[in-house]
C-alpha cells in the first residue's frame, strides 16, 4: 500500500539528491552532444579555491622601497601572479577576494570564484541574522498574543495574514514600498523628519540591499513562527503558572523559570525550521534584485540556479546544491548538538 | 484606592490594545495598499503614496488596472493552470500519503521501519539542493500518452504535479495521527476479516478530517505558491502558473497599477480563503510543531 508513495520519493527526492553528488565530479551540462565525463573534484576546486598570498613592497637595485606616485610602497601587480605565472601554480585563475595591508606590504585573500564566495558570506549573514530576529520577535508576537483578552484572535489572524502570501508577490509589493523617487517607506521617513532623512535606493545600495530583503523576509515569515512558539506555549500546564503566582514569582521569573523551560523543544524546531528556511534564499533574489548591486546580495541557491539552469551548467550547480546540503546539514547537526538535553 | 485601579486597569487595557494595533497595522497596510492601489490610476497611485489617501480607495476608482492585466498576459490560462496544477496535486497528495501512512502504522510488512526512517530522512534535504538535478532528470523521463512513448517532462502539467505528491512532510503528518486513532477498533475490523483497504476506507478515513484539513491547507500553499520549480520546467507559455506570470509584469518604468491588479487577483482569493477558515490554516501551521 506505501509502493506508491516510496516509489515516488526515491525517484523524485532520493534519486536526485544521489544525482547531485554524482554530477558534481561531472562535466554534465543539460544540453549537450557530446556526454558527460568524469573530471572528479574539479568543479569545487574552482567554486571553493582560495589562497592567501602576502605582498612584500619592491626594491630597488639599492634595496630601497619604491614608492608610487602617491608615496604609498610599490606592490608587483597582482595579475602577474594569477596568470599563468609558472612559480604560482596554485594561484592560477584567482582575483582578489579582499586584502588588508599588512607591515609595508599587503596579505591578499584570493579566491578562484569571488562571486561564489560573496554568495557563500551573504547567505550566512542573512542565516545568522534572520534566525534569531525572527525566532525571538515570533516569540515576543506568541506571548503578547496568548494573553486573555476580548478580540484577540482576530489580531492572531491579522499578524499571520503575510504568511499565506507567496513570498514571490511580498516581493514584488515590497520592491514598491523600497522604490527611491516613488516608494511609502521613503515617503514615510522624510515626512516624519520633514525631509531631513535623503530619499534611499534601499534596493539598489550595495550597503542596504540585503538588510532591506532582510527585514521584508522576516516581516512574511514571522507569523509562521508565532504559531508554533503559541502552540508551545498551550502545552505548559496552568498549575505551573499559578503555582507562581502564589510563590510571589515576578513577570521576568515567570518567564524565566516556567515558560522558557517550557518552550525547550519548541525552541530547537523553530531555530532548526528557519535556519533551513533562511538558506534556501531565493525567490526574494530572483524578484527584487537578482543578486546585485555589485553582487551584495548573492546566494549560494541563486548562483545554483543562475549556473545550473540559466547556464545550463547540471554540474556547476549540482556542486553548489551538494555544498549547500553539507552546509546545512552540519548546522543543523551543530545546533542539535548545541541544545541537547544537558544531562 | 478601589476606584484608582480601576482607572490603572483600564489603562493597562488601552496601552495593550494600542500595542496590538501598532502591530496589526504593520502586518495589514502593505496589503491594504495593494488592494487599494489596484483600483487606482498608476499616476494617482503614485501620488496618493505620499498620504494616507494610499489606504483608500478614493479619487478616481475603477477596475480598469485588471483589464490592462488581462491585455498583457494570458492572465486567465494562468489561473487554470495554477488551478489544475494545485488542485490535482493536492488530491492526489492526499490519496497516497494518507495510504501510505495507514500501511506504515497499521500493517506489519518487511522493510517498513527502514522506509519510514528514510521518508524521514527526506525532511531534512531541502529542496533547493535538489532542484538542479532533478531538473535534468525531469528533461529525461519517459511519459506513455496516447502518441506512445515519449521523452522528457519540460513543458507540462506532469512535470509540475508528479515530484510534489508525495512527501515526507505529509506522511509525516498522517502518521503522527494515525498513531493516536484507537488501535482496538482496526484489531477488531481485523477480527471480523474486513480487508486492510476497507479498513482505511470506512474505518480510518472517516477520524481523519482534522489531519485530512491540515494536509490539504500545507500543501495547498506550498503548490500555489510554487516559483523556483516552474520558473525552470515552463518556458512555454501554455503550462505557466501565476507565479511566473508575474514576469510578464516586470519591466522598466513598471505600469504599477497593472500590477498591483495582477498580485490583488492572485493573492486576494487565498487571503480570503484563508480568512474564511482561520482557525483550520493555524491549526494546521500549529500541528508541524507538535511533538517536533
Amino acid at each position: 500500500m506505501a509502493g506508491p508513495a516510496i516509489a515516488l520519493i526515491l525517484v523524485f527526492v532520493i534519486a536526485p539528491f544521489f544525482l547531485a553528488v554524482g554530477f558534481s565530479f561531472t562535466n554534465q551540462r543539460l544540453v549537450s552532444p557530446n556526454p558527460a565525463e568524469f573530471i572528479g573534484l574539479s568543479n569545487y576546486r574552482q567554486l571553493l579555491g582560495v589562497g592567501v598570498l602576502h605582498l612584500d613592497p619592491l626594491t630597488d637595485a639599492a634595496g630601497a622601497v619604491v614608492l608610487d606616485e602617491q608615496g604609498q610602497p610599490k606592490l608587483s601587480e597582482l595579475r602577474k601572479i594569477t596568470r599563468k605565472n609558472p612559480d604560482y601554480p596554485q594561484f592560477d585563475g584567482m582575483r582578489e577576494w579582499f586584502s588588508w595591508s599588512s607591515g609595508e606590504g599587503r596579505t591578499y585573500v584570493l579566491a578562484r570564484d569571488v562571486v561564489f564566495m560573496t554568495a557563500i558570506l551573504n547567505t550566512f549573514i542573512f542565516v545568522l541574522v534572520v534566525a534569531p530576529l525572527q525566532g525571538g520577535l515570533a516569540l515576543g508576537l506568541a506571548l503578547l498574543i496568548n494573553q486573555r483578552l476580548r478580540g484577540i484572535n482576530v489580531f492572531r489572524a491579522i499578524y499571520f495574514m503575510p504568511v499565506v502570501v507567496s513570498i514571490v508577490v511580498v516581493s514584488l509589493l515590497w520592491s514598491f514600498i523600497y522604490n527611491q523617487n516613488e516608494g511609502i517607506l521613503n515617503n514615510i521617513l522624510s515626512a516624519i523628519s520633514f525631509g531631513a532623512i535623503p530619499r534611499i535606493d534601499w534596493l539598489g545600495n550595495p550597503s542596504t540591499a540585503l538588510g532591506a530583503i532582510i527585514f521584508m523576509s522576516v516581516w512574511q515569515a514571522v507569523g509562521f513562527h508565532m504559531v508554533i512558539w503559541l502552540s508551545g506555549l498551550q502545552t505548559i500546564s496552568p498549575t505551573l503558572y499559578e503555582a507562581g503566582a502564589i510563590e510571589g514569582a515576578s513577570k521576568w521569573q515567570t518567564f524565566r523559570y516556567i515558560t522558557w523551560p517550557g518552550l525547550r523543544n519548541t525552541a530547537v524546531l523553530v531555530l532548526v525550521v528557519i535556519t533551513m528556511q533562511a538558506f534556501g534564499l531565493f525567490s526574494q533574489i530572483d524578484v527584487m534584485t537578482k543578486g546585485g548591486p555589485l553582487d551584495s546580495t548573492q546566494t549560494i541557491v541563486f548562483q545554483a540556479i543562475q549556473r545550473g539552469y540559466g547556464k545550463q551548467d547540471i554540474s556547476a550547480g549540482s556542486a553548489i546544491s551538494v555544498i549547500l546540503f553539507v552546509i546545512v546539514l552540519s548546522v543543523s547537526l551543530i545546533q542539535r548538538y548545541l541544545t541537547r538535553e544537558k544531562a | 484606592m478601589a476606584q484608582i485601579s480601576q482607572d490603572n486597569r483600564g489603562l493597562r487595557l488601552v496601552v495593550r490594545y494600542s500595542v496590538l494595533c501598532l502591530i496589526a497595522a504593520i502586518f495589514s497596510f502593505p496589503l491594504i495598499f495593494m488592494v487599494v492601489s489596484s483600483l487606482k490610476p498608476s499616476e494617482q497611485l503614485l501620488a496618493d503614496a505620499h498620504s494616507f489617501r494610499a489606504l483608500l480607495p478614493v479619487g478616481d476608482i475603477s477596475l480598469n488596472n485588471y483589464f490592462d492585466a488581462f491585455k498583457r498576459a494570458p492572465v486567465a490560462l494562468f489561473v487554470f493552470n495554477s488551478v489544475l496544477v494545485t488542485g490535482v496535486t493536492v488530491i492526489a497528495s492526499l490519496a497516497l500519503c494518507s495510504v501510505a501512512a495507514f500501511a506504515f502504522t497499521f500493517v506489519n510488512w518487511k522493510g517498513r521501519d527502514l522506509a519510514l526512517t528514510v521518508i524521514l530522512a527526506t525532511l531534512i534535504v531541502p529542496f533547493e539542493t535538489i532542484a538542479i538535478p532533478l531538473l535534468l532528470e525531469a528533461s529525461k523521463l519517459p511519459w506513455i500518452g496516447l502518441d506512445g512513448i515519449t521523452w522528457g517532462w519540460l513543458n507540462s502539467y506532469r512535470v509540475q504535479i508528479v515530484p510534489f505528491i508525495a512527501d515526507g512532510l505529509t506522511i509525516y503528518l498522517f502518521v503522527q495521527y494515525f498513531k493516536d486513532l484507537p488501535a482496538e477498533l482496526i484489531e477488531a475490523a481485523r477480527v471480523e476479516g474486513a480487508s486492510w483497504f476497507a479498513i482505511y476506507r470506512r474505518i480510518v478515513m472517516p477520524l481523519s478530517g482534522p489531519v485530512l484539513a491540515t494536509a490539504a491547507i500545507l500543501k495547498f500553499l506550498a503548490m500555489y505558491n510554487q516559483y523556483l520549480w516552474p520558473i525552470m520546467v515552463t518556458q512555454e507559455e501554455q503550462y505557466r502558473p501565476v507565479m511566473v506570470g508575474l514576469q510578464y509584469f516586470f519591466q522598466l518604468n513598471r505600469a504599477w497599477g497593472e500590477i498591483m491588479a495582477y498580485l490583488s487577483l492572485i493573492t486576494v482569493p487565498v487571503l480570503a480563503f484563508y480568512l474564511y477558515l482561520q482557525k483550520a490554516f493555524i491549526a494546521s501551521i500549529a500541528s508541524t510543531g507538535v511533538k517536533g
